[in-house]
């Protein structure tokens, strides 16, 4: 029992990172912005929509880069999609604003540039949030409402996953070994480096 | 029942033989405040005096006996009335009688068994003390002293280290690695988290330890988890290929070795929690139980004879191994293994944080 001797405390081994991955793009690139607001239609008809524009390189999404536009309504949709349909905490839109589209105001009302700018800001860090969730990326609504031209609001709700279908193939096929191991932290990983099996 | 002699005629006080020799250890109260009583070893003898002085050298003390008893219990805290007292000794020093001047009387308890090692929880708390009663027809003058007790374990023989593949299918894949899965309450955690994949973005990663203290059985098992420690160990965003290493001193913790099952009555155990933090605070974690142990100091030559004999008693056993290596992990209150990889939320989440249990991957 050696009870002198001082606990070892160096680092474990690791492997080096490989240099592509080290200084390569990260597999997490995800942004969204919301921006350029426009009012369209006369009157009491008249409503702002807000250009919505997608980059990623996550493979979830089908599209590397979309834009699209959407208007106010369009955020609610999918806030009331995503929290009827999944279990996420799904966080607040910017206000609907029911009093500034009251008559007989002193300003523009919705109309306003501040108060335009103040939802864009507000859109802006609800779809970010949204968009980057593990859970909402696998709803349908939620891609609809970035990748598709248009909302169409008779879709069939459901789960989608990864949309290579070869890709889910290969990850079917990965043999990913976990090991606990029991025998003085040998280890026995076959695991390559990308995960995927030669087909 | 008078305590402490108050207001009595007369004053008691225990004290032990060797109180000059014997080590002193700091033990938690009830109330959080931290006392130094005598520490003991399983097996080690009790021996000292019960001494009464009389407050009024003139006045006698009638009794109707006085004795001394030993005593280790298991008080929960629901449950106030019933002590489970799993030691109980007892000593008569005198027979039904009179103290005519201030004496004292010697005690022994030999080799006594103290199998349990003193604990004071959030809902149980396990302690060794003396008490000498003088009954007295109307009320007993009653005199406790509390002994803190250490259970002692040697290296165990078999220590592997802790190394899973977990994480949530297409979004975030860790190895994580933890040199052992038993350590003593004065050593290191050396550990490496390895990142296989990144989807999402992290903001930092911590590791907390975690103490369980379950009371209660079958339908009434209650759990109460308290974060003893919370270590960052990355603060960034990391990218596949990165290992990022642990290395926890455990010596800065308030900590007791791991207790299972003690008299049927309760459980301490503890957890290692890997925590991920992604830029939208939610949190993505794995919770390993790692198993603690008390080592014994080197035997010094000022350590009492019977003390050597009670750490003698310890030399290859290993009292927390029991021989049973876990097998494949099961992730306590994790969900198993399911080929599906399903992303979940737990009942941890609170208002807009959300949790994520990173589930192990197996083969496909």
């Amino acid at each position: 029992m050696s009870d002198t001797a001082v606990a070892d405390t160096r680092r474990l081994n690791s492997k080096p990172q490989d240099l592509t991955d080290a200084y390569g793009p990260p597999s997490n690139f995800l942004e969204i912005d919301i921006f350029n607001p426009q009012t369209v239609g006369v009157g009491r008809a008249r409503f702002t929509t807000y250009e919505v524009r997608m980059r990623t390189n996550l493979p979830i999404f089908k599209l590397k880069e979309s834009c699209v536009r959407r208007r106010y309504s369009d955020f609610e949709w999918l806030k009331n999609e995503l929290e009827r349909d999944s279990k996420i905490v799904v966080p607040p839109l910017p206000g609907k604003a029911l009093k500034r589209q009251l008559p007989f105001r002193g300003d523009e009302g919705i109309f306003e540039e501040s108060f335009i700018e103040e939802r864009r800001q507000g859109l802006e860090q609800f779809i970010n949030k949204i968009a980057g969730h593990p859970l909402a990326q696998n709803e349908r609504c939620l891609h609809m409402f970035l990748q598709e031209e248009a909302i169409d609001r008779n879709y069939v709700p459901g789960k989608k996953q990864l949309n290579f279908s070869l890709e889910a193939g290969r990850q079917r096929l990965t043999k990913i070994f976990e090991y606990s191991s029991y025998t003085q932290g040998k280890s026995k990983s076959s695991h390559s480096k990308d995960g995927l099996a030669t087909l | 029942m008078s305590f402490f002699g108050f207001g009595q005629s007369v004053d008691v006080d225990i004290l032990l033989n060797d109180a000059d020799s014997r080590r002193r250890a700091e033990h938690k109260t009830e109330d959080g405040k931290k006392d130094k009583y005598f520490l003991f070893y399983d097996g080690e003898t009790v021996s000292g005096k019960v001494s009464l002085a009389l407050k009024n050298p003139n006045k006698r003390l009638e009794h109707q006996g006085i004795k001394v008893e030993f005593i280790g219990q298991i008080e929960l805290y629901y449950d106030r009335g019933n002590h489970h007292e799993f030691v109980s000794l007892v000593k008569d020093l005198a027979r039904p009688g009179e103290v005519t001047q201030s004496q004292a009387f010697d005690f022994e308890f030999t080799h006594v068994e103290k199998p349990y090692e003193s604990y004071t929880g959030q809902n149980v708390k396990l302690r060794y003390f003396l008490r000498a009663t003088i009954s007295r027809r109307l009320n007993d003058v009653v005199k406790e002293m509390d002994i803190v007790v250490h259970t002692l374990s040697t290296y165990p023989e078999l220590n592997s280290s802790i190394k899973m593949e977990v994480g949530i299918e297409d979004c975030l894949h860790i190895e994580f690695e933890y040199n052992k899965s038993k350590y003593h309450l004065k050593d290191v955690i050396v550990g490496k988290i390895y990142f296989l994949l990144v989807r999402i973005k992290i903001k930092h990663m911590e590791i907390d330890i975690i103490k369980r203290e379950t009371t209660g059985t079958g339908p009434n098992v209650y759990h109460e988890n308290d974060t003893i420690a919370k270590y960052e160990i990355m603060d960034g965003a990391p990218v596949r290929g990165e290992s990022i290493p642990i290395r926890l001193f455990l010596a800065g913790y308030e900590l007791t070795p791991t207790m299972r099952d003690i008299n049927k009555k309760f459980s301490v155990r503890y957890y290692l929690n890997l925590v991920l933090i992604d830029d939208e605070e939610r949190r993505y974690f794995k919770q390993q139980e790692v198993v603690l142990w008390r080592k014994g100091d080197i035997v010094r030559k000022s350590m009492s004879h019977q003390a050597a004999i009670a750490s003698q008693r310890f030399e290859g056993t290993t009292p927390l191994g029991e021989a049973r290596t876990p097998g494949p992990l099961s992730d306590s209150g994790n969900r198993q293994c399911s080929e599906k990889m399903d992303k979940t939320t737990t009942e941890e989440s609170a208002g807009m944080d959300e949790t994520f249990a990173l589930q192990r991957r197996k083969c496909a």
